[in-house]
This record gives C-alpha cells, structure tokens and sequence, in this order.
C-alpha cells in the first residue's frame, strides 16, 4: 500500500538538510496532500 | 523541534485522525531526523513543546528514503533532492528512522 | 574601478549573565518547562572567561589564528585550548562581561540602562584600559544608580534585571509603559546590539588606519528591529551605532536580510563606493542576544560547555580603489531569485555555479569559499551538522554534475578549497563575511587571487514568504585599475604637459 498516495502530509524541513517546499513539490508528486509544510533553522 | 510546528503536527492529528497523516522530514542529520520522528511519534523528548508526553505514533519518513523515493516522480526527486544525497549521511538517518518508526509508529 | 576591502574588526562579547538570562531558548523554557532538568543544569556548563579566551574558534575570530591553523586542531575544540591565549587580536577582541554592560550603558542615550554604582566603580578603571575604547565614550559612563532602585524597577516588573556572576547589579528598564516596540526586552537587545557594533567599528578604525571622520556611511545588517507602534521597524541602528563611535561625518541605514544580510550589505557598499556616492562606507553587524545559548539544551544534555556565550559583532570598512587592496568584483554576483525555488541544488547553483558561469569561470577559478562559517563545535551536538563542510559538499556535487570536477576529486576539493567553521551561532555573523578579514590578508600577501563570500538567509522565519535567499560575491587580488584610472592631479599635470607640447610645437613651427 503506498504511503503518501491519498494520505494528509505535515511537512518538517530543515535548512541545512532539506527544506520544506522541496520536500513539498516530491510529496505532490507522490499524490500526498500537503496539509503543512515548514522549514527549520537550527543556526 | 519547533514548539509551533509541534502545536500544528497536534491540532493535524486532532483534526485529521492520527491513522490519515503522515510526516516528512528534511533534517540535515541522523540524530535530528530521530530527535523530530520520536517527536511525532513517542512525544517531544525534550519536555518543552506541546506534544511532551503525546504519544501520536505518526506513521513518520525522512525524504531521501527509498520507501518514499519509490512513491516520488524521479525527475522531481532529482530536481528538488537528489544532490542533498551526496551531502547527508542517508545510511545514518535510514538507520535512526527505522529504529523509531519500528518502535512507535502506530498505523504502519 | 572596483572598490576595496579598508580593513576590519572582529569582535566577541563574552556575556554568560545575558545568556542565562535572557536568551531565547532559556526564556523560552523558563515559561513551557520551569522546573525541569535543564535550568537547574545549566549553571554548571558556563565556562569562565579565560576559557572562551582560550577556545580555538574564538581566537580564529579575532584574528589571533587562521583557519588553516584551526585545521590542525583535532575536533571537537571545546576541550582544548590556545596556549597564551589574549583576549585582543588584531581584528578585535573578546571582551569581558563586565566591561561590555558599562559600553551598553554607555551606549544608551534615553536613560534605560541602569548600573549599580560600586558596579561602575570597580569596572570602569578596566574599560579604560581598552586601547580602542575613547574618551568620549567614557565619558558616557555614569556614576551609577543605587542597587535598591534598580531591584524596585525590576521587581515592578518595569525593567529587565542584568545579572552579573550570580547577582544583580543593573538592568534596562522598558522605554514605554504601553508600547511593546520599547519593552525592557526590546530595549536590552537593541542596546546590546547597538554596543557590540559600537566595539566592532572602533577596532575596524584601529585595523584599517582610516580615521573616524572618513567614514561617510554606515549600513547595519544585523537582525534587530527598533522603532515604535508606529515604525516598528524604522531604524536606525546604523547612524546610532556611528554616533557613539564618533564617526561625525557618517550617516547610514539599515539593510536586512536575515542571516544573508551582511552579503547584500557588502555588495550594496561596494556599489555606493564604485559609484562615487561615498568614498568610504562601513559595514556593521552587531551581536544578538536571544541566539545566546540558542542551541544550549544540546550542549548541556551532552556535557559540554554552554558555547553559544559571546555577542559576536563585525565591522568592514570599504572604500576608494587603492591599487593595492584586494577588492570586490561587482561584476561576478550570485542571486537566489524569487524564480530560484527551494531545492539545494538550485540555490548553490543561483549562488556559485550561475555567477562563475556568466563570468566564463568554474569553481576552479576560486581559491577558498566562505559560505556560512558556523563553528560545527556549537551546531554538530545540536542535530545540525557541520554547516560549512555541508555547504562545500553541495558546491562539489553542483561542480561534478556540471562537469567540472571529477567525483574522485570530491573530498579533495572540500579540503582545498573549504574552511573550517569558526564563527559562532550567531545568525547573520557567521554567513560568509568572518573571512573578509583573512581573505584580503592572504590576497594582498600574494597566497590566493579569489575568495567567494556567499550570504543565505532563511526568510520564512519571518513568516512573510516561504522563499529562501542569499547573494554571493567575490573578493579578488587588486586589479590595479584604481591607479589605471587617473587621479585629478594626474589629469591636470597631463593636461599642462600637452598644452606646453603644443605650445612648443606652435612655436617651432613659426621659426
């Protein structure tokens, strides 16, 4: 079964390792619904 | 992580139905991905935000897993992602996501 | 021609009273987790002065060290120290709590900073031993106030209280009794910033030789914001700073841009130089107190030292080509554009590859880059890697996907071509510009011919956009065209010799 196909998805970026709206734009092409997407800064 | 983020990852829950959400990560290191994935999962471990003591058990991914990346379209993996790689230490945080998602994750 | 790096100053304020007191993360936790584990921790992981002296990372920051040497020492670095460490470099300097709240309070002109007068008494005699620190701006320092006033202040919830080794000895008091822009908290870390910036020019003006009157503006880059209701951000940082360190002739104003600030400033100074609006232009950025201990509950969960400790500042003088500075080329700039997207690999690539490209150059051409220098001391433990070593990871990868390195060369090139991360967590203070000072040393001493400085800056923390941004430039070996381009003089004696030509071919055509 797939994981994000018809699935809500909370997005958690982070700056320095992947941020938010690129994880985004992957997840909508996997057929998941963004709900929520951040990015986060640890410096 | 972020105290606002953790308010929101709860409200979703509530909102949404724990078993209907999924999270995904872009953290930049092993430790980190399973400092946010126990997070959403177990609760906040560092006992500061709102889900301290919050056992959602989120079905939870880093995006360069292969169980994701088998979902993504290639040529948007490979525009958005694919150089980030050759800069993180994958193995390392395939590895932390396994151990939280097989001991918390609660609708896999 | 293109304008020229004058000199710089580097500075750190060692201020573990603020830390505890009033950094984000601390404050933070005093309200979600008051009596749990790390606060009553925390005191146990302040390190003293002389140890933050001794810390390798910091006497690379004020210029006692270099990066190279900072490459010998083993990591982790906060468990060993520099020999005969001292707190002045010559890029600045580290100084001691103390004698940083008597510059603040020196630096306050609308009576919110209170001092307790044995305080000032005791501490004054070592600030004026500062060689940098003026006497106008010792003069500023008050007598003080009596320690019952400034515990009514505090206790009535009026003032922010600053402790020192454990006891009260001062506070800032909020600026209005309604208005949230002028609050005590407000108020202290626009003090504490404004004082840093203060410290940083004055040792700029020590390194460079320029005198004070010489400077003409002053652009601020640093993440603050001051302003009332009604401006919550008006400014300016810029001109109060230069005031206090008697730049008489400057005005100034403040550019933001989250942590990528001080590149667009370096850039924005570069281009008001080359175009002759200014002759000379300051670049400052002052010290930021919520990141104090932003990253502390790692630190303290993993037994280290609280090392996020010090209000770091910098200042960079740029000025009128000499023929001998190294200088910054405005005509090779990378832009993360609103068009640029989030993917890594799209923002090193509007920021490195897209510049070198449109100036017929590869990474090859570039002897060091300098992207974000946060120390990997501080942000490792923290779940945030190592910054700079990821940023040169990403350049390497961008150089073999456009061909022009091979993927056997990847390690070698981060090792050539990379520095190690030294600056501390202080947003804006470590994005690119702690190796301007370096950069135009090693490129006047003939040891490398371009640095490319990249800024990145994360505004979607303001929650205004999602977008990201930076803005990259390259800081090269003099190119001579300032001494190319001739001097008034120069014309004019040019001028007289032709006429005189002229005249005496006139004359010896007559006879």
């Amino acid at each position: 079964m797939a994981i994000l196909k018809g699935k809500k998805v909370i997005i958690i970026g982070d700056r320095d390792g992947v941020p938010g709206p690129a994880i985004q734009a992957c997840v909508e092409s996997a057929g998941g619904e963004v709900v929520f997407a951040s990015t986060e800064c640890f410096v | 992580m972020d105290l606002e983020n953790q308010k929101r990852v709860k409200d979703f829950a509530e909102k949404f139905g724990p078993e209907n959400l999924v999270v995904v990560l872009g953290a930049a290191e092993g430790e980190a991905a399973g400092l946010a994935a126990e997070t959403v999962t177990a609760g906040d471990p560092t006992f500061a935000g709102p889900l301290t003591g919050v056992q959602l058990g989120l079905t939870v991914y880093h995006v360069c897993e292969p169980e994701l990346k088998a979902e993504f379209d290639e040529a948007v993996y490979d525009d958005q992602v694919s150089m980030m790689e050759m800069v993180l230490d994958v193995d390392d945080i395939v590895n932390e996501m396994n151990n939280i998602r097989s001991e918390y994750c609660k609708y896999l | 021609m293109n304008s020229i790096i004058k000199g710089v100053g580097y500075c750190l304020n060692y201020t573990p009273g603020l830390m505890l007191q009033h950094g984000s993360t601390i404050v933070t936790e005093r309200v979600v987790n008051p009596d749990g584990e790390f606060l009553k921790e925390m005191g146990k992981h302040v390190r003293s002065f002389e140890d933050c002296v001794a810390y390798w990372p910091n006497q690379v920051y004020i210029g006692n060290k270099t990066p190279e040497e900072l490459k010998g020492v083993e990591f982790p670095y906060y468990d060993k120290k520099v020999e005969g460490a001292s707190r002045y470099g010559k890029f600045g300097e580290i100084m001691p709590e103390a004698e940083f709240l008597l510059l603040a309070q020196a630096c306050d002109c609308f009576e919110v900073v209170y001092l307790e007068k044995g305080f000032v008494a005791k501490h004054k005699p070592e600030l004026a031993k500062d060689p940098v620190i003026t006497e106008e701006i010792l003069n500023r320092v008050t007598e003080g106030a009596e320690l019952s006033e400034i515990q009514g202040f505090v206790d009535r919830h009026e003032a922010e209280p600053l402790f020192y080794e454990g006891a009260l000895i001062g506070c800032v008091k909020r600026a209005h009794d309604i208005d949230v822009n002028l609050s005590a908290e407000v108020m202290l870390e626009n003090i504490m910033n404004k004082a840093s910036s203060v410290l940083a020019i004055l040792h700029s003006l020590k390194h460079s030789g320029v005198n004070a009157n010489e400077i003409e503006y002053v652009i601020d880059c640093s993440e603050e914001a001051c302003g009332d209701v009604n401006q919550r951000g008006g400014g300016n940082f810029a001109k109060a700073a230069a005031e206090i360190a008697g730049l008489q002739n400057a005005t100034g104003s403040d550019a933001r841009g989250f942590c990528a600030g001080p590149s667009h400033a370096m850039i924005e100074a570069a281009a008001l130089v080359k175009a002759g609006a200014f002759h000379t232009v300051a670049v400052i950025g002052g010290g930021c107190v919520p990141k104090l201990a932003m990253n502390g509950k790692d630190h303290v969960k993993k037994e280290l030292p609280m090392l996020e400790d010090c209000l770091a500042s910098f200042c960079i003088i740029v000025s009128e080509n000499d023929g001998k500075s190294a200088e910054i080329n405005l005509d090779i700039i990378g832009r993360h554009t609103v068009g640029t997207g989030a993917a890594p690999q799209n923002v090193i690539g509007s920021l490195v590859a897209d510049p070198l490209e449109r100036a017929g150059l590869t990474v090859k051409d570039i002897d060091k880059f300098s992207p974000e220098m946060q120390n990997a001391d501080i942000t490792k433990p923290a779940g945030a890697g190592d910054v700079p070593m990821a940023n040169y990871k990403m350049i390497a990868a961008l150089a073999v996907k456009k061909g022009w390195l091979d993927k056997a060369d990847l390690a070698n090139f981060t090792e050539e071509k990379g520095l190690i991360g030294y600056a501390p967590t202080q947003g804006h203070i470590p994005s690119g510009v702690p190796f301007v000072g370096f950069a135009k040393e090693d490129i006047e001493a003939g040891k490398m011919n371009k640095a490319m400085i990249i800024g990145k800056g994360s505004l979607f923390l303001g929650r205004m956009t999602n977008l990201f941004d930076g803005v990259s430039f390259i800081i090269q070996k003099n190119t001579g065209k300032g001494t190319g381009a001739v001097s008034e003089e120069e014309v004019r004696s040019m001028i007289a010799k032709s006429m005189k030509d002229f005249a005496a071919s006139i004359l010896g055509n007559q006879e």
